[in-house]
């Protein structure tokens, strides 16, 4: 049963960010494409067992970021001139490049991870073990993550308000 | 497997079928009381009117046979598929929601929740949060100014209420510590003593014993009072109902997102409006008061009391049928809250209802957080 989730959820994934690839005539279909393949792949987490991953994935990516990015693609309005090949020609070479770095190292990374696999514990991936590893292992870089964002959100208010005056 | 499809197919039939026509009428025969008008009393069937209960099946007729129309340089699919989008979350949220406990029957246990997932409200929270589409995409596909800005409403308002809700809630998530729903009315079917306080405090060495027949059941909303009043607002403006529905604006954006909609496609975004009262009320009362519990009446008092005469297995279905009616009380006074919250308050100018959720509810819903926090440490570390 599961399994055939997982195809059903991986399939998903691969065909919204072809979708998306593929996709240069219509921008809010492309970015609408990236909104699947996040929900299958929240749904790809679910099936793995790291719940609150899965949730975060959909809460956040699919149900907030994309929200903005699908604005910001509908308010600009974007022309079919402003696709042309010239126009994209270096933005297609830089994407096949990082693309196969990319390629590159997820092969090295599942060459040899093959093996038996490893006994997950049972209350893997709640919310109680991240929140745990959070604030106890990790509770440097979550604080100065936290300061980092602040900082950020006190610089965008800055930067949007000495516009509007 | 079947169990789970019956169980779902119970929820879904009583929220959809019975509810949801109720609730639009209500809708029309309470704001006609409240304003003192007569009211939604014209459908008759053969010239039997009762009060105006055959609107909703005069409502359905209409938009099913109403011309369907899409405008002009719409994107055909994505405007086919908006309301379809912004109907899905509310049918899924109820999933999770227990409308009653945990049952024995001779060597099977029946646990009246669909699907009892040990992240429940985070599940709530994730497929709330895809809500936002139906709004943005039918905005946008209906290629018209007005509904763009409608759209661009819904969304900033939905993101936004999003987060302070989340915040809302995370004290009861202390207090119970759990985030699954049917551990939280298991929690929530206990009592307290109201008095109890003072022997905290040190104010009385140990309370009279007569002192503790004053008790109140554990609800939320006794525990965590500023979290439901910061939670159901900020669910309500979720749901882009009046005082919150500056995306429809009829006065400044003609009907906002949904206004190049006719027929049953608008119907849908009616359904979905519609259909996410309820489902609020499920979850406020699951959150806050108590769920199925019924308060200083456990379950196995009834079941106690019922067997001598009809033995077991009628005492627990006898049981689990008066907690299913429970819950569903409570969810009809959910209801009745939003409704008459609906159809007192105006709507709120759109900066306004930023302004509340950022400036009023966020710095709330933290100072929640932390008073919730110093208090269990407290009375940790008191005991």
């Amino acid at each position: 049963m599961s399994v055939l989730f997982f195809y059903v959820f991986a399939a998903l994934a691969i065909a919204g960010a072809l979708g998306m690839v593929l996709n240069t005539r219509n921008t809010v279909a492309a970015a609408l494409s990236l909104v699947v393949t996040m929900v299958a792949l929240g749904g790809v987490y679910v099936l793995l067992g790291a719940y609150l991953i899965g949730a975060l994935q959909v809460m956040v990516y699919a149900g907030a970021i994309l929200v903005l990015f699908l604005f910001v693609v509908m308010l600009l309005n974007l022309r079919r001139e402003e696709f042309s090949p010239q126009r994209q020609l270096p933005t297609k070479i830089a994407a096949a490049v990082i693309g196969l770095l990319f390629l590159l190292q997820f092969l090295r990374l599942i060459d040899g991870a093959f093996g038996a696999p490893a006994a997950i514990p049972a209350d893997f991936g709640g919310y109680r073990q991240v929140g745990t590893a959070l604030f106890t292992d990790y509770v440097l870089a979550f604080e100065a993550t936290s300061l980092l964002l602040l900082a950020a959100m006190v610089g965008a208010v800055i930067l949007a308000k000495r516009r509007i005056d | 497997m079947l169990v789970v499809v019956l169980k779902l197919l119970f929820i879904v039939l009583v929220i959809m079928a019975a509810f949801l026509p109720i609730i639009t009428w209500v809708e029309r025969k309470q704001s006609a009381v409240m304003q003192d008008r007569i009211g939604a009393n014209r459908a008759d069937i053969l010239g039997l009117r009762i009060l105006g209960l055959f609107h909703p099946i005069a409502d359905v007729l209409k938009l099913f046979t109403k011309e369907d129309v899409v405008p002009a340089g719409a994107n055909r699919v994505l405007h086919l598929l908006a309301p379809v989008i912004a109907m899905v979350p509310a049918v899924m949220a109820m999933a999770v929601v227990p409308y009653g406990g945990v049952y024995r029957f001779g060597q099977t246990e029946l646990s009246l929740v669909v699907a009892d997932i040990d992240w429940g409200m985070l599940y709530i929270f994730a497929v709330g949060s895809l809500a936002t589409y139906g709004a943005v995409l039918a905005g946008w596909a209906s290629n018209n100014n007005w509904s763009l800005l409608g759209a661009m409403r819904a969304s900033s308002q939905m993101i936004s209420y999003e987060v302070t809700m989340g915040l809302a809630v995370v004290g009861i998530f202390m207090v119970y510590g759990t985030l699954r729903l049917p551990e939280m009315a298991i929690f929530q079917d206990q009592t307290f003593r109201l008095l109890g306080f003072l022997e905290l405090l040190g104010l009385v060495e140990a309370l009279p014993v007569w002192l503790d027949w004053i008790r109140l059941p554990m609800w939320g909303i006794f525990l965590q009072p500023l979290g439901f009043i910061l939670f159901l607002t900020c669910i309500m403006a979720e749901n882009k109902r009046p005082p919150f529905d500056a995306p429809e604006g009829e006065s400044e954006i003609v009907s906002g997102y949904h206004l190049e909609y006719s027929g049953m496609r608008f119907g849908l975004f009616y359904t979905s409006e519609f259909l996410e009262i309820p489902v609020i009320g499920m979850i406020v009362a699951t959150l806050f008061l108590g769920g199925w519990a019924i308060p200083f009446l456990s379950q196995e008092t009834i079941i106690g009391f019922v067997t001598p005469v009809f033995g077991e297995g009628v005492a627990t279905a006898f049981c689990m049928a008066l907690h299913v009616a429970t819950f569903l009380l409570k969810v009809i006074l959910m209801i009745w809250l939003q409704m008459s919250l609906r159809w007192t308050l105006p709507r709120f100018r759109y900066d306004q209802v930023m302004d509340l959720c950022w400036k009023m509810i966020l710095p709330l819903s933290i100072a929640n957080v932390l008073l919730t926090g110093a208090a269990m440490l407290w009375i940790g570390g008191l005991r």
